[in-house]
């Protein structure tokens, strides 16, 4: 059997000199929606960048085989990692159509996507074409960082709370958009606080506290588990 | 008129090559977080490179290598200093720069002497574009807007037009969402220090033989250009552009209104009779310190600049 897409093994990360992650273990296979869930400051959001290469980190961490520790987030990006951080980062200034073409890591790129078929998914997104990305409501927001992500024409998306702050019918698409994405065989890492969406769409979930994983299953293995759920996840 | 046409050409003359400093000052500046305090002697060594090569090849020859031998230079600056610099926080970055200008200040001492150098404007662009009433308006002023124009709309055509120029507006407010979407933002940074000092090198090619090529021309035009920075809004390069207008004509106008504190008092009826220091002192007197008059104003009513973003 090869290896899953993502191998995450007894991963430590820092913020600083705040050690936040204490040995994580968690993997992610072809094509396959995986959830990691827990309460704030557990470190899932961290668990996500120490991936991206963005905090300090040791351990394991092989994507498709190579290890991605020690690498640049722009290296790691182009091997085929996206990332959709928490606050959306999408460019103000920039028009929807230049958020979109920033995706791209290059002007010659063929990937999976294209400009149209992102229009296609969110018909929102063609008609603000050329409005800055400032003025978009919070669920175009979201809608316009998954799809530059998905510009990038990545193999594994990690997308970091996408739901937060929105509109339940715009969760609602959000989720459909997430199973389109997993279609095309894209592996999705899912960070979230919600229950609800995490069980909806996840084929396994995980959950952390306290800088580890506390917890992993399938979302009916969950479900029966109520002094997980009680302990590392309801408030 | 005449005084007001002639004044207002080189007052846009002038502007446009602080511009030139202060655009690379900005962009800079709005990419790592870090004022460039080595900025205008960028501008030096590409005077002082334009001369030498200028002695051998011609100045065509000066125009076009001194300001590639300079940015090349920055791009090195940034990659081998500058960014090891950053991982200890901007104060360290800041002094890093601070440090970089006296050294090139002593390394041009060394290298060429502390007495100005004899960087002369080429022959061919001795004489008289135009005249206007009495007053001339030389060739070379000419041939300075031209460059200085040329390069203003390269550098919007840059920016807006190409997709580097995409990656640069994005980086300039987001960095780490760039990176991760698979940009080399490092090697960004190095072309955008490297670009930003190749201008503040164009503007010494064509300023050094404009006004005087000397040892001290970093540190007369430094402060110059962080009032333009400053004034028109840390990392705007709209507000650096109306600034570096701004500043051009407010400093060449001063210089040739002769209006005292005396002829101010008579405005208002008020005779001085006392004919003290103060009271002869003229605006061509107090040109020098026009902009910086007009630098604290503007932090005392407007923080953020003409056209800044950032409240800081």
């Amino acid at each position: 059997m090869s290896e899953p897409m993502l191998v995450i093994r007894d991963l430590h990360g820092y913020y600083g000199k705040s050690h936040v992650l204490h040995g994580v273990n968690l993997e992610i296979g072809q094509g396959e929606i995986v959830s990691l869930l827990g309460r704030n400051g557990v470190g899932r959001s961290t668990t996500a960048k120490a991936v991206m290469g963005m905090v300090a980190a040791r351990g394991s961490i092989r994507f498709k085989g190579q290890e991605l520790l020690g690498r640049k987030p722009h290296d790691i990006a182009r091997l085929g990692v996206g990332y959709v951080p928490e606050n959306r980062d999408i460019f103000p200034d920039l028009t929807v159509k230049q958020n979109l073409m920033l995706g791209m890591k290059s002007a010659r790129q063929k990937g999976r996507w294209s400009m149209d078929d992102m229009y296609a998914l969110f018909p929102r997104l063609k008609e603000r074409e050329n409005t800055p990305g400032g003025v978009l409501s919070g669920g175009e927001q979201q809608m316009l960082t998954l799809c530059r992500t998905l510009m990038g024409d990545p193999d594994l998306i990690m997308i970091d709370e996408p739901t937060e702050g929105l509109a339940p019918k715009i969760v609602e698409l959000v989720g459909s958009f997430l199973k389109e994405v997993e279609k095309r065989g894209i592996s999705i890492l899912l960070v979230e606080q919600k229950l609800a969406i995490a069980l909806d769409i996840s084929e396994r979930l995980y959950v952390m506290g306290h800088g580890h994983i506390v917890f992993e299953g399938t979302p009916a293995d969950l479900k029966d588990n109520e002094a997980v759920r009680k302990e590392w996840l309801e408030v | 008129m005449e005084f007001f046409l002639i004044s207002l050409l080189n007052g846009v003359t002038y502007g446009l090559l602080l511009f030139m400093l202060s655009s690379g000052l900005t962009l800079i500046f709005s990419m790592m977080g870090v004022l460039n305090f080595a900025h205008a002697s960028f501008y030096m060594l590409g005077a002082y490179f334009a001369y030498q090569i200028s002695t051998y090849l011609g100045f065509g020859a000066a125009l076009l290598v001194a300001p590639l031998v300079v940015g090349a230079l920055g791009a090195v600056v940034e990659r081998y200093g500058l960014r090891k610099a950053h991982r200890f926080g901007h104060v360290a970055e800041l002094l890093f720069t601070f440090g970089l200008a006296f050294l090139v200040e002593e390394i041009v001492h060394l290298v060429w002497g502390k007495s100005s150098v004899d960087y002369k404007i080429p022959e061919y662009f001795d004489g008289t574009l135009f005249t206007l009433f009495s007053t001339s308006f030389p060739i070379y002023k000419g041939f300075m807007m031209l460059v200085s124009v040329g390069m203003l709309v390269a550098l919007y055509l840059l920016l807006t037009r190409t997709r580097i120029g995409l990656i640069i507006q994005a980086a300039l407010s987001k960095p780490d969402m760039v990176q991760a979407l698979g940009h080399d933002v490092p090697k960004i940074f190095m072309l955008v220090f490297g670009g930003g000092t190749a201008l503040a090198g164009l503007a010494g090619v064509i300023g050094g033989n404009a006004f005087i090529t000397e040892p001290g021309m970093a540190a007369a035009v430094g402060s110059i250009v962080f009032v333009v920075v400053v004034v028109g809004g840390m990392g705007s390069l709209a507000g650096a552009f109306v600034a570096s207008l701004l500043i051009g004509c407010i400093q060449t106008f001063s210089v040739g209104i002769t209006f005292s504190v005396t002829d101010l008092a008579a405005l208002f009826g008020v005779r001085l009779e006392d004919s003290s220091a103060v009271a002869r002192l003229t605006v061509t007197q107090l040109a020098p310190v026009l902009p910086y008059l007009l630098m604290v104003a503007i932090l005392i009513f407007r923080p953020r600049g003409l056209m800044g973003a950032r409240e800081s």
